[in-house]
């Protein structure tokens, strides 16, 4: 379970997050949603500790975030997987080495079982027949999916995706919300999903929230949602949108 | 702004910048002894840099030898005692000028691409996914750089005083007339003649040029792990990165020299 509670952060001279609740049951995917600039990446690097909160506190599995030790963070971080807004891939090594880095940086594996597991994942993401490509040419979707295939490689319990179908045409976004949905039902992962996408938070979405001035304007399950009269909830799931 | 805390927030911005670089290269020395893992990495590294910088750094050593045999000729040949230029070219070559020109070489060339990469990683979250997959950037980034650099710096150093030598040769010759032969004579001796295999002077300039390439890797990845704010960002990251390195390669080229010839010496 991912909880903050009461989170407030400041950044250079504005106040991103202000008094950000928010909670995510494990086994669900919790889709956080609202305009550029709002915080959704800030929120996201808050749970995996690379930011830490001004005030409040950010939890997973009861355990305090922001008050773990490196050690602590390194623990956490090997049972997570982060999925970077435009892939951050590292631009030296191919797509298959990128995937491969986090097995070969932790897991003591055998190259036969790395390899296979690697391949198994890029199938996943329909990435398999671009393994010895190199990042700086391959398209921004392709990167996107290459980073995804790089958080789901060493299993981890929780997925954090930040614009997993940013610039993916429909027929491959279909395809990651569905691998996205996939990844939950059958690996039971949890996961925190930022898009800006109906499409998406519909698909792959247990409950949607949509921040605005630095905290949860309205919350509440993707049906409720897609109901709700709300007119942030209209302008982000509304008919027109996507 | 009034001054005074315009030279006060100067001072802390400028000391927080010298506290990160201290705290990196103490964190580096930390993971050297996991160097084995990233030696691919290091050599590739260390090689590219050789041979990136390796065309300028001979032109300019070529020249700056010649510059020396003219300067210090100019006022031997007053006194008639033309003779030593061999042995006065060869040891400032080696013990200043080949470190510091190959230091400076190095920090144009290859610090500011250095800072430019990791800048560029940093701005564009790449330094936040190695964390994230708990890879410390100092172990993946930064060691392989320094130890290249601390490796590679000394290595052009000896080409450098080689060509640096030749090149005051060449003045020697024509401007100077001091036969070739002399000036090799007293250039080999001078290099020579010391109970130690070699003089003082050559292994004060490999420990500068050292101590060198350890500053410019150093202060070129810090500048580029402290990058912020899109691609001017990566700019100003490379431009801090070479005037730091230009700046420790003179105080540090200063301090060495003092050590082993003033306080030990
Ligand atoms: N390290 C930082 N220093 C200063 N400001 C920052 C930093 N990181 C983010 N910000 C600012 O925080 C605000 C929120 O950033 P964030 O990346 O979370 O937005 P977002 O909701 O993910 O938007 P988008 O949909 O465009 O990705 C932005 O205005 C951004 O400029
Ligand atoms: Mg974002």
């Amino acid at each position: 379970m991912i909880e903050l509670r009461d989170v407030s952060k400041r950044l250079g001279s504005r106040q991103i997050l202000a008094g950000m609740t928010l909670a995510v049951k494990k086994g669900m995917n919790f889709v956080l949603m609202g305009p550029s600039g709002s915080g959704k990446s800030v929120t996201l690097r808050h749970v995996i500790g690379i930011l830490r909160p001004d005030q409040g506190v950010v939890l997973v599995d009861g355990q305090e975030v922001s008050a773990m030790d490196n050690k602590q963070l390194m623990a956490l971080r090997k049972r997570m997987g982060y999925l970077f807004q435009n892939g951050a891939l590292i631009n030296w090594l191919s797509v298959f080495d990128n995937v491969a880095l986090p097995l070969r940086e932790h897991a003591r594996l055998p190259k036969s079982e790395l390899e296979d597991r690697v391949q198994q994942v890029l199938r996943l993401v329909k990435l398999d027949h671009a393994a010895a490509q190199f990042p700086p040419s391959i398209s921004g979707g392709m990167k996107l999916r290459a980073g995804l295939a790089r958080a789901l490689v060493t299993n981890p319990e929780y997925v954090l995706y930040d614009e997993p179908n940013a610039g993916l045409d429909p027929i491959i976004s279909h395809q990651i919300h569905e691998l996205i949905a996939q990844v939950r039902d059958e690996l039971n992962v949890t996961g925190l999903i930022v898009t800006h996408s109906r499409a998406c938070a519909t698909q792959c979405g247990d409950r949607i929230g949509i921040l605005e001035n630095g905290k949860l304007a309205i919350e509440g399950s993707v049906a409720e949602m897609v109901q709700s009269e709300h007119p942030l909830a209209r302008a982000f799931l509304g008919g027109g949108s996507d | 702004m009034n001054p005074l805390a315009h030279l006060g927030q100067f001072v802390v911005k400028r000391a927080d910048g010298a506290g990160f670089v201290c705290e990196l290269l103490l964190r580096t020395a930390l993971y050297t002894p996991r160097l084995r893992r990233r030696l691919r990495f290091m050599l590739d590294t260390a090689y590219n840099a050789g041979v990136r910088s390796l065309p300028v750094t001979m032109v300019v050593a070529a020249f700056a030898g010649a510059i020396l045999a003219m300067q210090t000729g100019i006022e031997l040949r007053r006194f008639g005692d033309t003779a030593v230029l061999g042995t006065i070219t060869a040891l400032s070559m080696c013990r200043e000028m080949g470190p510091f020109i190959t230091g400076v070489i190095l920090a144009a060339t290859v610090g500011s691409s250095i800072a430019a990469e990791i800048g560029t990683m940093t701005v564009s979250d790449e330094v936040a996914a190695l964390e994230v997959m708990s890879i410390d950037p100092v172990d993946y980034l930064v060691l392989p750089r320094v130890v290249a650099l601390a490796l590679m710096c000394p290595i052009l150093t000896v080409l450098s005083n080689l060509i640096g030598i030749f090149g005051g040769s060449v003045i020697a010759e024509h401007n100077l007339g001091v036969s070739p032969q002399l000036y090799w004579v007293s250039a080999k001796e001078a290099l020579t003649s010391s109970g130690m295999l070699l003089p003082k002077e050559v292994y004060v300039g490999l420990l500068k040029a050292f101590v060198f390439g350890i500053a410019i890797a150093t202060v070129s990845c810090a500048a580029g792990l402290r990058a912020a704010g899109g691609a001017l960002g990566v700019g100003l990251a490379v431009q801090t990165a070479v005037r730091n390195s230009v700046l420790l390669i003179i105080v540090l080229g200063f301090i060495v020299t003092w050590f082993f010839y003033f306080l030990a010496g």
